[in-house]
């Protein structure tokens, strides 16, 4: 995706900290108008209420295994959605396992989002050789495609949520740089900028005044986008063993210890990979309707 | 254009370098000291020290990653710990399993994408091109080691047209180009194809969109060339841009399918990739990943070369 800048330059930006009051009010007002992104938000709501207040919530004990119960199947007497392969109710599981698999989606897009609109904003403010040798090293990434990369990485610090957590924020980092240094390099060029910097104001105020609210909006677009990628690998790694370690319950390592079931009782089994798919695509949806909703500046 | 290509190619070279260099460093990034991969827990010092001066631990950091590149490019990545072969081989006869896997894939993925992709463009607005737009929203958003326990539980379970298991009859894993092996291929096949898929159908479809609004079209039209031969027009500029999206797909596939390898227990570098985590087997971790990395770049460098030979102007930058 290439970062384009919402500006133009017969309408020079509102220099303030961040765009107008305005300029929000009318990407919220397209988003509420936007039937999809309702949608998508209204299904994000739902599995992260249901994640959060899965203690009040959830009908059983998420880590109460009995061996008479294994396997029921969906709509059993007392378990709406069975039980798994160590008799734990399925839906208390589901419910609490939201906690982990969005908790894992979530957090590396942040720290991305986080550590990689520093190093934009400092590779291209800074510009010149700094900028080439800091874009070149993070070139080296984009030679790894994003799966084997989170893989290797995580696989070399081993097993465990906290280095899947590393391994994916490794992954995304370069890509937010990339955009954040984009952006910034465009803006820093501008005269309001040259304008701020004979006025003798510091580097860092000029960033935080004049350059930031040019970046996140790009920035956070981007990373919106991201977060599909990341319900998927995270709980792709987890499906792999690499992240979070049984007995906690987490929808891509569920998905994994009930392959086995998938002869006896194949719909249990698919359950946990159906609700990484409408996360995934909720926040797909939602994504692309935040993108069309911001880019009405431009 | 010869020009053009020498560029690309030196280019590749630094590209090259640092994912060795940092194929490298994911021994040093695994916790502990990379011996106690190699050496039982009770050895006794001596023989430490000796293992330590073999396997060149004792020099500096930079002399260690010289001794080692040195003997990766003559095709020497050590010894796996698990299995005690060398990495060498253990990652050849992996890897074209997981190439032939990836290959299939993207071919499907590329022609339904396209196919689906020029559909939508040609009706934009249509009901094709909602189809057409839910379903690469469909194919970028799913996690496919599901769509692979989903399609197991359809074709092999319900209608058990398909095998879920290996690559051949009986467990084996050597390819054989005979319709029994082919089976096997389908599923997994499929299921890695989504993602492609997905991408492609969205790529095209907007190229396509956009080129049928531009001017020159309207010109061949007013022209009075068929419907066909203005498609072949309108192919010939979308062509550069899908070949460079589809290179990168595949090369996304190979790393994507260690996940959809899990599922259907396809012998490939997925495997390698499972065995080698863990069992902490750290030098076959290191040189399935180099391998496979520097097809990626390979495959990179294959789709800059290619492209000035569809568009000739981008030869001439």
């Amino acid at each position: 995706m290439s970062a384009t800048l919402p500006l133009s330059p017969a309408a020079p930006m509102p220099a303030a900290s961040a765009p107008s009051r305005s300029y929000w009010a009318v990407v919220w007002r397209q988003l509420r108008r936007d039937p999809m992104a309702l949608a998508a938000a209204s299904v994000l709501l739902i599995i992260v209420a249901a994640a959060v207040f899965a203690p009040w919530l959830a009908p059983a004990d998420p880590y109460k295994a009995s061996m008479i119960k294994r396997l029921l199947p969906i709509g059993s007497e007392g378990f709406l959605l069975g039980t798994d392969e160590l008799g734990r109710d399925l839906l208390s599981r589901l419910m609490y396992g939201g906690r982990l698999s969005l908790l894992m989606g979530v957090v590396p897009v942040l720290a991305a989002f986080g550590i990689g609109t520093a190093i934009g904003l400092f590779a291209g403010y800074v510009g010149g050789k700094l900028n080439m040798v800091i874009m070149r090293v993070l070139d080296v990434f984009y030679a790894f495609p994003s799966v084997l990369l989170a893989v290797a990485i995580s696989g070399a610090l081993g097993p465990g949520m906290s280095n899947s957590l590393i391994a994916l924020t490794l992954v995304f980092v370069p890509q937010v740089v990339r955009v954040a240094e984009s952006v910034t390099t465009q803006v820093r060029q501008l005269d309001y900028i040259e304008a701020a910097r004979m006025s003798g104001a510091s580097a860092f105020s000029i960033i935080r005044v004049h350059v930031l609210g040019n970046v996140l909006g790009p920035v956070f677009v981007y990373a919106t986008g991201l977060l599909s990628v990341s319900m998927i690998l995270a709980s792709g790694l987890s499906f792999l063993g690499l992240g979070v370690k049984p007995p906690e319950p987490e929808w891509g390592l569920m998905l994994n210890t009930l392959r086995s079931a998938i002869y006896s009782n194949p719909w249990v089994a698919a359950l946990p990979g159906l609700l990484i798919f409408v996360t995934s695509i909720a926040f797909n949806l939602l994504a692309d309707s935040v993108r069309s909703a911001m880019d009405i500046r431009r | 254009m010869f020009a053009y290509i020498l560029k690309r190619l030196l280019y590749a070279i630094p590209i090259a370098l640092s994912v060795t260099v940092v194929s490298f460093i994911l021994v040093y990034l695994a916790p502990g000291d990379p011996l106690n991969a190699i050496a039982p827990a009770d050895a006794p010092e001596e023989v430490i020290t000796a293992l330590r001066s073999a396997y060149g631990l004792d020099q500096p950091v930079p002399v260690q990653y010289g001794l080692w590149l040195m003997r990766a490019v003559q095709g020497d990545l050590g010894l796996s710990i698990a299995t005690g072969r060398e990495v060498t081989s253990e990652v050849l006869s992996a890897v074209g399993n997981t190439l032939l896997l990836a290959g299939v894939a993207a071919l499907i993925g590329v022609v339904a994408g396209c196919i689906l992709g020029a559909l939508a463009g040609y009706r934009h607005g249509s009901w094709i091109d909602r189809v057409a737009t839910a379903l690469s929203v469909v194919g970028v958003s799913i996690p496919h080691y599901w769509l692979g326990l989903v399609l197991t539980i359809f074709f092999s379970i319900w209608q058990p047209w398909f095998p879920a298991m290996g690559a051949g009859p009986g467990g084996s894993s050597e390819w054989q180009w005979d319709l029994e092996h082919f089976r096997y291929l389908v599923l997994p096949a499929v299921t890695l194809s989504v993602i492609p898929m997905g991408i492609i159908t969205r790529t095209v479809r907007a190229l396509v969109a956009d080129m049928l609004a531009q001017e020159f079209v309207t010109a061949l039209r007013a022209r009075g060339l068929s419907g066909i031969a203005v498609f072949r027009h309108v192919a010939k500029n979308t062509a550069p841009t899908v070949l460079a999206v589809a290179g990168l797909q595949i090369g996304y596939l190979m790393g994507g399918s260690i996940l959809v390898e899990t599922v259907f227990a396809w012998p490939g570098t997925g495997f390698l990739l499972n065995t080698a985590i863990f069992q902490r087997d750290i030098p076959l971790l290191q040189g399935t990943i180099l391998v496979l990395c520097m097809f990626f770049v390979a495959l990179n460098l294959l789709v800059d070369i290619l492209q000035p030979l569809i568009d000739p102007r981008m030869g001439r930058a």
